[in-house]
């Protein structure tokens, strides 16, 4: 029986509580005079009922599929033969998925060794008890929970309450799930980096300045044994962001003032919405217009400028290299990208500068642009940091389009033409593909990602702590 | 001495005078200067919110004039005779004889009594590639559906090759220089499609392929319908988990929450979760519920708890926001008939702040909709042709099919990466208009 099948079962099991349930407290109700003289309404009873055959049922799906594998894989290694026992982690789960392969047919029998034989009949039987065990059960505790229910209905007993606070209890589990992504994100990233830096000592990987995580597989081969200085990575990041803000916040925030101050209600009615298409396009298109169109352009325009230098005897420009995946051309798409962003966070905190410190300036003679610069702006910077600094975690972690078009040459370099890398294009492309978990190559994707992480938690409450300090000022 | 005071009283005068003048010009000057900044300041702006316009116009005409061409796809009409003798086939012919029958050597020798003059090797092979190689494929299956066409002379609408169609669409009957000429075509072949094209066998229609088909590695073939299920099964799998979830939490946090740590912490990590790089879920799931829980890779279930992690927090704020903007008035009146306080909640509060919910959760979707990364980490990046039938098969995703397609050389994917772009686009379009009509249809103003 399917996953689906059962919980189709369960959920058609919970619905028959629900009516029995209902059935039973009118039955009961009728002798006494009705249902007025119940300690709740039948809907209660009815729901206590169901969720008394629900949840426990639920729970035993639940734990039942997540810890199958594990206590399943840990009985068939006992049944693995002396020799294997002693084998390393590694090849230990290699040779698990093989049993594996083998049991559900993949492969052949003759090509693992017989002496994996009881392995492999181990795994067919317990998966096949697994299968059969599993519906049973929870169809037991199904039952048992509908009846343990159905018991309680009484006149005397209120099931409202119950109900109310199975609800309760649900509330805050689902609150919750925000602390346990939390948790698992931390954890997870953690784990994997203290492996990780076990294989390569902390400071290399934060102060070395070179990047090529190639590792050899076999001893024999000649390949490097890899190096993982994250500092390219870092200055990569480092550039394209840079170049990103430098085209989002002039944008955004003189886009945002002209929108708040300037603007009649009719243009603003169509500019905004406008530019938030902007923010509502999936990054992967931007991507995609990064690496086919902008970049090619900005390579081209780059080659005729270094033609023209070439005819006009201007060195510096004959001597221009244009990359085919440039930063320039990540930045710029990501500018445009992060400029709603900006505008919109800029917006917010010119709209909160009371319109008084407005008055007063112009009543002293001031310009509108004078008003802006010198009393407007001053009061909204705290918010308008706080936005920036948002705008570049956003920057630092955005993914597809320097996967798409910054390329995956690691080099420490400050020039926009030439092709950079960044944290977020190393992770994905460690980790496309099956590698090996435990390899230091895939392990290197979570230290990266306990970096990035730690940076734009850091930018994100730095920011989150100016804005707010600035909005209580005027509150 | 008197006429020597007028002079000084007078020269004092018109000293002040001139400074007078002198001041009047420089205020004169300096309002010039300022209305010129002011004036400067002005065109900034309008600048800026230009650049910004113009971006969004940019970026659509470019994938719109780059994508148009993938919606309609070049077909070669040729009359093809399915011979008996040659197929080894007869009307009465089963299914399993139809399939053992060599339809590629049919299609071949159909292909080159057309062009008895092509006789080299080469040349034949040339021939053969104007055509999609799914050809024989195509022609097998007309035949199992009606064998009776064993036999006879058939027009079969034959599927177009990447470099014939795009060739034909971008390149022939235009006078162009060698260099700048699109789709790689030999002379041969050339030929052969300009007295196709005489002929008058040659015609574009819709492209129903690309949504019928799921990718392939022949571009004349490759669609999107495997995408564009594996996409809606991965966001049901996302609204099913993330809607329930966001409201339950919504409602805790605005109606049951003591002012305790723990409430603290839930909204803390709520805020952080919100800015967390959607890259980091990706290593989320990859660890915890792939690698931990071994649940398997590629498939939408996983792919939709991942992303129904990643947008949580923008359907617990804009649901508490909802939540919020009922008046505190519904609540006393429900309490005053003797309502319990979770009734209040589930039967008025709820009920009434509904509206805005749906609309968080549809711009929650939205985002999931476009959201890559993350489903590159748990191996929804698999070249996979098979449509998915459930929330367990292995599937990819559209964004990914897009990220996928970007890679490849040929033009034609360029074409049908712009098109699955706008269809993308299309999806994005409708899901957040369906948002402010439901916003601006259901909003009450207390």
């Amino acid at each position: 029986m399917n996953l689906s099948t059962l919980l189709l079962i369960i959920i058609l099991g919970s619905a028959v509580a629900y009516f029995a349930g209902y059935t039973r407290s009118q039955q009961i109700a009728k002798p006494i005079g009705g249902v007025r003289n119940l300690a709740t309404l039948p809907t209660y009873y009815a729901s206590m009922v169901s969720l008394w055959a629900l949840i426990p049922a639920l729970l035993v799906v639940f734990f039942w599929s997540v810890l199958d594998g594990s206590i399943i894989s840990s009985l068939v290694k006992s049944s693995l033969p002396s020799e294997a026992k002693q084998l390393s982690d590694e090849n230990l789960s290699l040779l698990m998925s093989q049993v594996g392969n083998v049991a559900s047919g993949i492969g052949s029998i003759e090509s693992l060794g017989s002496e994996y034989a009881p392995a492999v009949d181990r795994l067919n039987s317990l998966t096949a008890i697994s299968n059969e065990a599993m519906p049973l059960l929870t169809i037991c505790i199904l039952v048992i929970g509908a009846l343990w229910g159905f018991r309680a209905i009484k006149a005397s007993n209120n099931a409202r309450y119950t109900v109310e606070k199975i609800f309760n209890m649900m509330l805050l589990v689902c609150s919750s799930i925000a602390i346990f992504t939390t948790f698992g994100i931390v954890f997870s990233v953690l784990f994997e980096s203290i492996h990780f830096f076990q294989k390569v000592p902390f400071f290399d990987f934060l102060l070395g300045t070179h990047w090529s995580p190639q590792i050899a597989i076999r001893a024999d081969q000649a390949a490097a044994s890899g190096s993982f200085g994250v500092l390219p990575l870092i200055v990569g990041t480092l550039l394209i962001s840079f170049i990103a803000l430098l085209i989002a916040v002039p944008v955004g925030l003189m886009s945002a003032i002209y929108l708040s101050e300037y603007a009649s209600a009719r243009l603003r009615g169509i500019v905004k919405p406008t530019l938030e298409i902007l923010a509502g396009v999936p990054t992967v298109v931007y991507g995609f217009f990064a690496a086919l169109t902008v970049a090619p352009a900005i390579r081209q325009y780059g080659d005729r400028l270094r033609d023209w230098g070439a005819d006009n005897g201007i060195e510096f420009l004959a001597n221009l290299a244009v990359s085919s995946e440039s930063a320039l051309a990540a930045g710029i798409v990501m500018g445009v990208m992060i400029i709603p962003f900006v505008s919109s966070l800029s917006d917010d905190v010119i709209n909160a500068v009371p319109q008084s410190l407005r008055d007063g300036s112009y009543g002293l003679g001031a310009t509108q642009s004078e008003t802006i610069k010198k009393v407007v702006f001053p009061a909204a910077l705290p918010g308008v940091v706080g936005g920036v600094l948002l705008a570049a975690s956003r920057a630092i972690g955005e993914t597809m389009i320097v996967v798409m078009a910054a390329g995956l040459a690691a080099k420490m370099t400050i020039n926009p033409l030439e092709a950079v890398t960044t944290v977020t294009v190393q992770i994905v492309t460690l980790l496309i593909g099956d590698q090996e978990f435990d390899s230091a190559k895939t392990l290197a994707a979570f230290a990266l990602g306990l970096f990035l992480f730690v940076i734009t938690l850091v930018l994100n409450i730095v920011a989150l702590k100016v804005v707010k300090k600035y909005r209580e000022q005027y509150e | 001495m008197n006429s020597s005071t007028k002079t000084d009283a007078s020269r004092a005068v018109e000293a002040l005078f001139d400074d007078r003048e002198l001041l009047a010009l420089k205020r004169a000057a300096a309002l010039k200067r300022r209305n010129r900044s002011e004036k400067r300041f002005r065109w900034a702006g309008r600048l800026s919110i230009t650049f910004g316009m113009a971006c969004v116009l940019f970026l659509f005409t470019d994938i719109i004039s780059k994508g148009i061409g993938a919606f309609t796809q070049t077909y070669v009409d040729v009359e093809i005779t399915f011979d008996q003798d040659q197929l080894g086939l007869t009307p009465q012919s089963t299914e399993l004889e139809i399939k053992a029958a060599s339809f590629g050597s049919f299609f071949k020798k159909a292909l080159r009594e057309q062009y008895p003059e092509v006789t080299e090797r080469k040349e034949k092979r040339q021939l053969y590639a104007l055509f999609s190689s799914d050809m024989p494929l195509i022609l097998r299956n007309m035949v199992i559906a009606n064998p009776a066409l064993m036999g006879t002379t058939q027009t079969v609408s034959m599927i177009a090759d990447d470099d014939f169609d795009t060739y034909y669409k971008h390149s022939y009957g235009r006078d162009q220089d060698e260099g700048d000429q699109i789709g790689r075509l030999s002379d041969l072949q050339e030929s052969v499609v300009d007295s196709l094209v005489k002929s008058g066998a040659v015609v574009t229609k819709f492209n129903t392929i690309l949504f019928t088909n799921s990718t392939s590695s022949e571009p004349e073939l490759a669609g999107i319908k495997g995408a564009v299920i594996g996409s809606i099964l991965t966001l049901l799998v996302t609204l099913a988990l993330s809607f329930p979830i966001a409201v339950a939490t919504a409602i805790y946090l605005e109606e049951f929450a003591p002012t305790n740590k723990l409430t603290d912490f839930i909204e803390v990590n709520i805020n952080n979760l919100a800015a967390v790089p959607s890259v980091i879920f990706g290593l989320l799931g990859l660890a915890i519920f792939i690698n931990f829980f071994g649940m398997p890779r590629s498939v939408p279930l996983i792919g939709g708890f991942v992303l129904t992690l990643m947008t949580l927090p923008t359907i617990i704020i804009s649901s508490r926001a909802a939540i919020k903007a009922v008046p505190p008035s519904i609540r006393e009146a429900a309490y005053g008939m003797g309502a319990s306080k979770m009734q209040t909640v589930l039967h008025h509060v709820l009920p009434l702040a509904m509206p805005g919910m749906l609309t968080g959760t549809i711009i929650g979707m939205a985002q999931a909709l476009g959201e890559t990364a993350p489903l590159l980490m748990i191996g929804m990046v698999a070249f996979i042709v098979d449509t998915p039938t459930g929330i367990t098969d292995p599937a990819t995703v559209l964004p990914v099919q897009i990220y996928l397609w970007s890679d490849s050389p040929e033009r034609m994917f360029v074409e049908k990466t712009s098109a699955a772009i706008m269809v993308l686009l299309a999806f994005l379009i409708f899901m957040n208009g369906f948002a402010v009509w439901l916003r601006k249809r259901l909003e009450r103003r207390w």
